[in-house]
């Protein structure tokens, strides 16, 4: 039901782990649905994401669209990784199943999270960056089924 | 990948070759129409009454309380629906319980659109039914009682002779699906006072597409399914030869050996229990821990969420399922795993394995092996380990 991308990077996630220091963390989901997503991101004084890193509990979709979600935004600039949408992730993945979408607006909110804790810590304001929802699911849930 | 563990013989059980056997000759061989006149259909109507025969003794019944079906749904789904027809004169409203197969709980939703009120009786903690609740859910207008005999997720066997006598001593109908028990544990339709069940032959390595109705004499509900007069008049189309001559067979030798069977799956059962509780930490056993059917095995580990974990034994030759959320293609777990109270994170962690007789001691500790193994990685991979060690203060 995956594809072989996908099952590529469940089964050897790219940057899975935990930054120390991190410069930003965004937690996103909830258990109740099944998965949460955590992003660390390291970004340096030019704005520029070195490190990435993620934590993730759910399925192996979930897993996927976590790995690949640092893959796209590491080495990015800040503005050039709030363009890295959900659509960026299937495509980079060869798609996901229709049930599993979702998984991937997860990491694309994971990764707003994650900007959105940076830019309150360096006193911030990031343009385009909405403050992150807690859930996805609550308006997920009523469209798919 | 490695050679295939199967332990999955709850969705399905591999058809024994003795089965294939004793069905093959009524493929291309003896492949009469049981209606027919001459002799072709004459030796198809006798495999039928033999397997017809077989299973009625299995339950303690008489052959004329056999209805063959297509499987267990459609025993269910004809149970329920065509009882609602035939008693709407005395009353609207049905009892079952929270953990019931969908084939129960949805045709269940159906009747409710129909009119139909239902009540839904909690389990406990290990699944097992609370009786006061059935008792005091009855009604005046109470028309069935329908309960699974065992569970299909968590392996917990019901109460089933107490409830028929709860359902008798009211003048109830009591109807219970025990497709997962059938076969695996004795079931006698007499002294559990049971008017109906559903079984199917795919759970016992028997074929698919092949079960049975068993309706005992008096019980007046009608056809389901119209059309010839096959199965009394109460099930119409051409009967499934093969696959009833099939079922017979399962039956035939699930019964001759049941009690060997018990004993050595159940043995199986509790050396998987005991070692997965021994070696995979923050671990929980659901179901019953003795009233369980013996060849199910269910856990939920804390922090990881089920699809992975089946896709990385999947990867390691191992078949096994999930209540997770993932598996079914909707947002909430298992319905069963939420009535025995589990959280729903926790519930999102669960594994099922069900065994056969089959399986060895050798698969059992690879397979212990491999959940040992990708839990912890999983549970490297997961925020909400991360924060429980931080919570307990130790290190990641």
């Amino acid at each position: 039901m995956y594809s072989e991308k996908v099952m590529d990077h469940f089964t050897n996630p790219r940057n899975m782990g935990e930054i120390e220091n991190p410069s930003g963390v965004g937690t996103v989901g909830n258990a109740k649905c099944g998965d949460i997503m955590r992003i660390y991101l390291d970004v340096d004084e030019a704005g520029v994401i070195r490190e990435c890193k993620f934590k993730t509990f759910g399925c192996g979709a979930a897993v996927a669209t976590s790995s690949m979600a640092t893959e796209l935004v590491k080495g990015k600039t800040i503005e050039e990784a709030l363009k890295v949408t959900n659509q960026a992730v299937m495509e980079a993945l060869d798609g996901l199943p229709p049930v599993k979408v979702h998984c991937s607006l997860l990491a694309e909110e994971a990764i707003h999270a994650a900007l959105w804790d940076y830019a309150e810590k360096k006193g911030i304001t990031i343009e385009g960056l909405k403050k992150p929802k807690n859930d996805i699911h609550e308006e997920e849930a009523e469209e798919e089924y | 990948m490695d050679k295939m563990i199967y332990l999955d013989n709850a969705a399905t059980t591999r058809t024994s070759r003795e089965v294939v056997e004793a069905m093959l000759p009524y493929f291309s061989e003896y492949y009469g129409n049981a209606s027919s006149i001459y002799h072709l259909g004459n030796r198809s109507k006798k495999a039928i009454a033999e397997a017809r025969a077989v299973i009625a003794e299995s339950l303690g019944a008489d052959p004329s309380e056999i209805y063959f079906t297509a499987g267990g749904s459609e025993s269910d789904n004809w149970a329920l629906i065509a009882t609602a027809k035939a008693l709407a004169h005395k009353g609207k409203h049905i009892i079952t319980s929270s953990i019931e197969h969908h084939a129960i709980l949805h045709t269940c939703r159906y009747l409710e659109e129909e009119g139909y009120k239902i009540t839904y009786i909690n389990v406990d903690e290990n699944g097992m039914i609370k009786l006061e609740e059935l008792k005091n859910a009855i009604r005046p207008d109470t028309i069935l009682i329908t309960v699974m005999f065992a569970n299909n997720e968590i392996g917990t066997i019901q109460p089933v002779q107490k409830i028929g006598e709860i359902a008798r001593e009211r003048g109830i109908l009591f109807h219970t699906d025990a497709v997962q028990a059938y076969g695996h544990i004795p079931v006698d339709v007499e002294t559990m006072n049971i008017d109906m069940l559903s079984a199917s032959g795919h759970k016992l390595h028997g074929p698919k597409g092949i079960g049975f109705l068993y309706i005992r004499k008096g019980v007046k509900i009608r056809a389901f399914i119209h059309g010839g007069a096959q199965e009394r008049g109460r099930r119409a189309g051409t009967e499934n030869v093969p696959g009833i001559v099939g079922f017979g067979e399962a039956v035939r030798r699930a019964c001759s050996d049941q009690k060997e069977y018990m004993e050595k799956v159940s043995a199986l059962r509790d050396y998987l229990i005991e070692k997965i509780e021994k070696e995979v930490p923050y671990c929980r056993l659901n179901g019953h821990r003795t009233m369980r059917l013996p060849n199910n095995v269910n856990f939920s580990f804390q922090f990881i969420e089920g699809e992975s974990l089946l896709i990385m034994l999947d990867m390691k030759g191992i078949c096994a399922s999930s209540g997770s959320a993932c598996t079914s293609g909707s947002l909430d777990p298992s319905h069963v795993l939420l009535a025995i109270g589990l959280p729903h994170e926790i519930a999102h962690g669960s594994l099922r394995l069900t065994l056969s007789g089959e399986n060895t001691i050798e698969e059992l500790d690879h397979t212990v092996d491999a959940i040992k193994e990708i839990v912890e990685r999983l549970r490297q991979m997961s925020p909400l380990y991360e924060d429980f060690l931080k919570k307990e203060g130790k290190e990641a």
